[in-house]
Formats: C-alpha cells, structure tokens, sequence
C-alpha cells in the first residue's frame, strides 16, 4: 500500500513540474518564472526523498539539504535583479 | 534606483551563512565513504561566499575575507600535484594513496587517508576558480 502511494506522489511530483516547466517557459513576466524556478527546487527536493524512500537508501539525505541551500540562493539572486537591477553591488550607498 | 532596506536578509544570512560553511565542511570531511568530497564541498563553500556578495557588496566582503582567490587556485594545485607526485619518491605509480589505521586520545579510532589532502586541493581549486568567475562577472558593469 505505501508503495503504491508513494509512486502515485512521484507520479504527482512529475506532472507537477511539467506544468511548473510550462509556466517558466511561458510566463508573461519574470516574478512569474523566478516563483516557478524556486517550486521546481522545492519538487526537487520532494522527488528525491521519495526516491529515497522508494530505493531505501539514506544516500539521497545529503543531497535534499544541498539542493535546499543552491535553491535558496538562486531565489534570493533572483529577487535582488528584480529589486535593485544590479546583483553584485561594488559598493552599497546607504 | 530605489534604496531599498534589504535588513530581513542581512539578518538572515549573519545566521545562515554558518550553516552553510558547516555542512561544507561536513561534506567535504564525509566525502571518502558518502557521497560528497571536495568538489561539492567547494561549491557549498563558494555558495557561502556568493550569498555574502549578494547580501552586502564587493568591498564589504574583501574586507571580510582578505583572500586572493587566483593565490588559492595556485596552492590548490599545488597540493594536489604534490600529494599526487608524492607516491613516486615510495616508487608507486602515480596518484597511489596511503592509509592507515591512528589510534588518537579523544577521537579514538580513525582511518586517516593521504586522499584527503588531494581532496583538499581540490577544495581550494574549486573554491578558487568559482570565485574568481564570479568575481570578474560582478565586478564589470
């Protein structure tokens, strides 16, 4: 039964990132395809713990807490292009 | 441009970037028997440091880190030709790796592998080669 279950989540998580794909390919602006960037990561991080689950290895555990971190700084670049324009200042005028 | 008053992040990342550095290590030092190693242990390294650029700028974190990334590339290579070319004074081939089993006070145990320094020039290459991309892309406008 939990097998089951957990192939039809991953079965899920797929169709779900298809249309998240959808979404940044299409999305009539940035803030639009920076938030379906950011849940791909997030469904990255769920369809490796169900493949974990699945292969019954705790190989995979290291690898959720990294793509977490990479996620994490992508959206935080990504949020200060479309704030300042600039990601990498040379000097903060505050 | 607007000023914008970014404190969340920079209050975030005063406690974050630690975290970060920390499983950098731990994955580098769990890299011989688990997945991870030098190579993505240097990338998590880099991270760290990208996530401080973001969050304050150039001339803060050359402040912070009075480090000359293309110096590190160098000493990175360094100790990786060295451990590498080290095993032909033994008259093995090259790149062959020693261990053995170290009995220490409060650690116990331990399995220490002359792999781990060639790890660790891999660490310095990586972290010194990603941030002096970075660096000279930002650094341009």
């Amino acid at each position: 039964m939990l097998e089951i279950i957990i192939r039809l989540a991953l079965l899920i998580c797929s169709i779900s990132m298809l249309g998240l794909i959808y979404r940044v390919i299409k999305g009539p602006s940035v803030a639009d395809r920076v938030i379906a960037l950011d849940a791909i990561g997030v469904n990255l991080i769920a369809i490796t713990a169900l493949t974990s689950v699945v292969l019954n290895s705790h190989a995979f555990l290291e690898i959720i807490l990294l793509i977490g971190i990479l996620a994490f700084i992508g959206t935080v670049a990504f949020a200060k292009y479309l704030e300042k324009g600039v990601i990498i200042e040379r000097e903060r005028n505050h | 441009m607007r000023n914008t008053n970014n404190i969340i992040l920079e209050t975030a990342v005063k406690v974050l970037l630690f975290f970060i550095a920390l499983y950098s290590v731990y994955i580098f030092t769990a890299g011989h028997y688990y997945p991870g190693g030098g190579f993505i242990g240097g990338l998590m390294t880099a991270g760290a440091i990208v996530l401080l650029l973001i969050t304050y700028d150039i001339k803060t974190v050359v402040g912070i880190l009075p480090v000359n990334f293309r110096i590190l590339t160098a000493i990175g290579l360094l100790f990786a030709i060295g451990t590498s070319a080290g095993s032909l004074i033994f008259d093995a081939p090259f790149l062959t790796h020693a261990f053995g089993d170290v009995h220490l006070p409060i650690l116990g145990d331990l399995s220490l592998h002359t792999a781990t320094l060639f790890d660790l020039g891999v660490y310095f290459v990586v972290v010194g080669v990603t941030m002096t991309i970075i660096q000279t892309i930002g650094e341009d406008e």
